[in-house]
């Protein structure tokens, strides 16, 4: 009960300070905006049927965002030495962890609304597609990759080393999982590795609930893998927690990170032997595409 | 009234790789005493108190605050203690008043926003952000956020450093009151000016041991360090009479001024007195310096303690 109230106090005070943080406002709320409507100038001869196509790559951006979000925050937090003011307190590193994924969970929700809103009255999409397969997917996509960035944030040792490691991985998310480049169009030995990422999945689940009104049974086996990640990588970032900025991780800790990625593993490898994602892919991509260049990508 | 001890350290120790910072630091204060850690930088003062406050897991020995163990006790002891750490900060876009509200959050037991802000002079500044305080702003807000649980024992760790001499003083003052409201205060300095304000009782730390143990008075007394009297006299003296009064182990003549140093100033004051009457002179000014903490400092370690 303690732990509650004390997480939802940090929760609006972190909510606050994002507020108040331009390149938050920037990364969470302007650049999926920006891409939005560049994705929609981009494919303005397909209309209104490519919106669900393309609001669903820009949901999956938003999403995805969550990655940077207040994960950096607590390193800085934790730099400056503003943690250990609180850990003199009786808050605990749960409630410091909790108000993070919450906080950036609630302050992506907004964006989101917006995003659906300009589809529906700017760009004339004609359906929301599966609210709920949406909501469910969008906060599961939150949870999952704010914990990841949690870990990140847990493992580095200055803001500098974070932001490093956050740049590589955010790319290789932003550029394989289908959110900017269309699956079907990678190479397919990039095709293989997608399939391992999480947030493949994310852009891959996001699509098939926007334009097939896939239902949360559809979407089982996504789900239950970005889920199990989020527990996963939510109970990891709990273990890694540091305080003080002069404690370093051990070696060993850092290898414990990597079992985040075991879902995927999983998934992935199943997704490539008998998986159905690339089917769905080449499929929902026609809506942006004209029939004769897509028997290219089919075969 | 039996007063028990609110804080207790035993044969503390603790070592940074080939660091030994703490080599058995023992000490104990009574309720609602003022007590200072004094030594130069480096000396063990900081890690001491982050034992205390539970922020760090000594190698050896043993602590206790209001009878509970830092690392065991939980809430508990969070609920009990308050703290104005050293190397800490607050976000740089929080309000004041939001740090107060927020901190003031986490107890069950805690001191209205207002009255902090009232009585730690920052009413005016109540809507501004951390990062547009003066330094000793953030030391008043730091001041406060350590009693927003009305705690019983409070750690003020080098609570002045780096400010400059007039909000020094202000800060001076803040403990001072905190003094009345008989808190059990724990204080680390290497101003020896502000030790001798405000301690009750002082541990002079250096080298991970507490070299001296007492009141100020205690310690100036117990050192060698001697009190300088400086005597003018209407008629100069010549015969060297001054050098064998009672009490004064040096005589040195400075301008006008005669420069006794005695061990025993009573003594040497009636012997002056007397002897200005034998030899029909008069005193025209007497000034007595007694011995500094930080006298003390360099007679027990042979180093200023700023070195």
């Amino acid at each position: 009960m303690q732990a509650l109230r004390h997480t939802w106090a940090l929760t609006v005070s972190r909510m606050r300070l994002a507020m108040r943080n331009r390149a938050f406002l920037f990364f969470s709320l302007i650049m999926p905006l920006a891409f939005l409507f560049g994705y929609a100038e981009l494919f303005r001869r397909f209309g209104p049927d490519a919106m669900p196509y393309l609001l669903a790559m820009v949901l999956a951006l938003t999403v995805m965002g969550s990655f940077w979000g207040l994960s950096v925050q607590l390193v800085t937090f934790r730099e400056q030495g503003i943690l250990r003011r609180f850990r003199v307190t009786p808050v605990g590193s749960s409630a410091m962890l909790g108000s993070s994924l919450i906080s950036n969970y609630i302050l992506t929700l907004p964006t989101v609304a917006i995003e659906f809103y300009i589809s529906r009255s700017l760009f004339h999409m004609a359906s929301l597609g599966n609210v709920l397969s949406v909501f469910i997917l969008v906060t599961l996509g939150t949870v999952t990759f704010a914990s990841l960035g949690l870990i990140v944030a847990s493992v580095t040792n200055t803001m500098q080393e974070t932001q490093i490691i956050n740049q590589i991985i955010w790319f290789v998310f932003l550029f394989i999982s289908g959110a900017t480049i269309p699956f079907p169009m990678l190479p397919k030995m990039v095709q293989q590795v997608a399939v391992y990422l999480p947030a493949t999945y994310l852009v891959s689940g996001l699509q098939r609930a926007m334009i097939d009104h896939a239902n949360l049974l559809d979407l089982g086996s996504y789900l239950a893998s970005l889920g199990g990640c989020a527990l996963i990588a939510f109970i990891i970032s709990a273990q890694l927690f540091r305080w003080e900025p002069e404690t370093k991780v051990p070696r060993r800790a850092k290898l414990w990170a990597l079992a985040a990625v075991i879902p995927f593993l999983l998934l992935g490898a199943w997704e490539n032997f008998n998986g159905d994602l690339r089917r769905h892919a080449v499929r929902n991509l026609q809506l942006i595409r004209e029939p004769y260049s897509m028997e290219r990508i089919e075969h | 009234m039996l007063s028990e001890a609110a804080i207790e350290v035993s044969n503390l120790t603790k070592r940074y790789g080939d660091v030994e910072a703490l080599r058995g630091v023992s000490f104990s204060v009574n309720e609602g005493e003022v007590f200072g850690l004094l030594g130069p930088n480096g000396a063990g003062k900081t890690s001491t108190v982050e034992i205390l406050e539970g922020l760090r897991v000594p190698d050896g020995g043993s602590v206790s605050v209001c009878g509970l163990d830092p690392q065991k006790s939980g809430s508990e002891f969070k609920y009990a203690i308050g703290a104005a750490l050293q190397a800490t900060a607050l976000p740089d876009k929080m309000r004041v008043q939001e740090a107060l509200d927020l901190f003031g959050g986490f107890y069950p037991r805690r001191r209205g926003t207002q009255e902090l802000l009232k009585r730690f002079g920052l009413e005016e500044k109540r809507r501004a952000f951390y990062s547009q305080l003066s330094g000793g702003q953030k030391q008043r807000l730091a001041l406060a956020m350590a009693l927003v649980n009305d705690p019983r024992v409070v750690f003020l760790d080098e609570p002045t450093a780096g400010l400059d001499p007039q909000v020094r003083r202000e800060i001076y003052d803040i403990i001072v009151e905190l003094k009345k409201e008989k808190k059990t205060i724990l204080l680390t300095t290497h101003y020896i000016e502000e030790a001798e304000k405000l301690c009750d009782r002082v541990a002079i730390v250096d080298h991970g041991k507490v070299i001296a143990l007492g009141t100020p008075r205690e310690l100036k007394e117990r050192s060698g360090a001697v009190t300088r009297i400086a005597v003018r006299m209407a008629k100069p003296e010549t015969n060297g009479a001054l050098s064998k009064l009672e009490g004064v182990t040096e005589c040195r003549v400075e301008a006008e001024d005669y420069l006794l140093y005695s061990t025993r100033v009573p003594r040497t004051i009636v012997a002056l007195v007397k002897h200005l009457e034998e030899q029909n002179n008069e005193l025209v000014s007497l000034e007595i310096s007694t011995p500094s903490l930080e006298d003390i400092f360099l007679d027990l370690t042979g180093r200023r303690l700023r070195d």
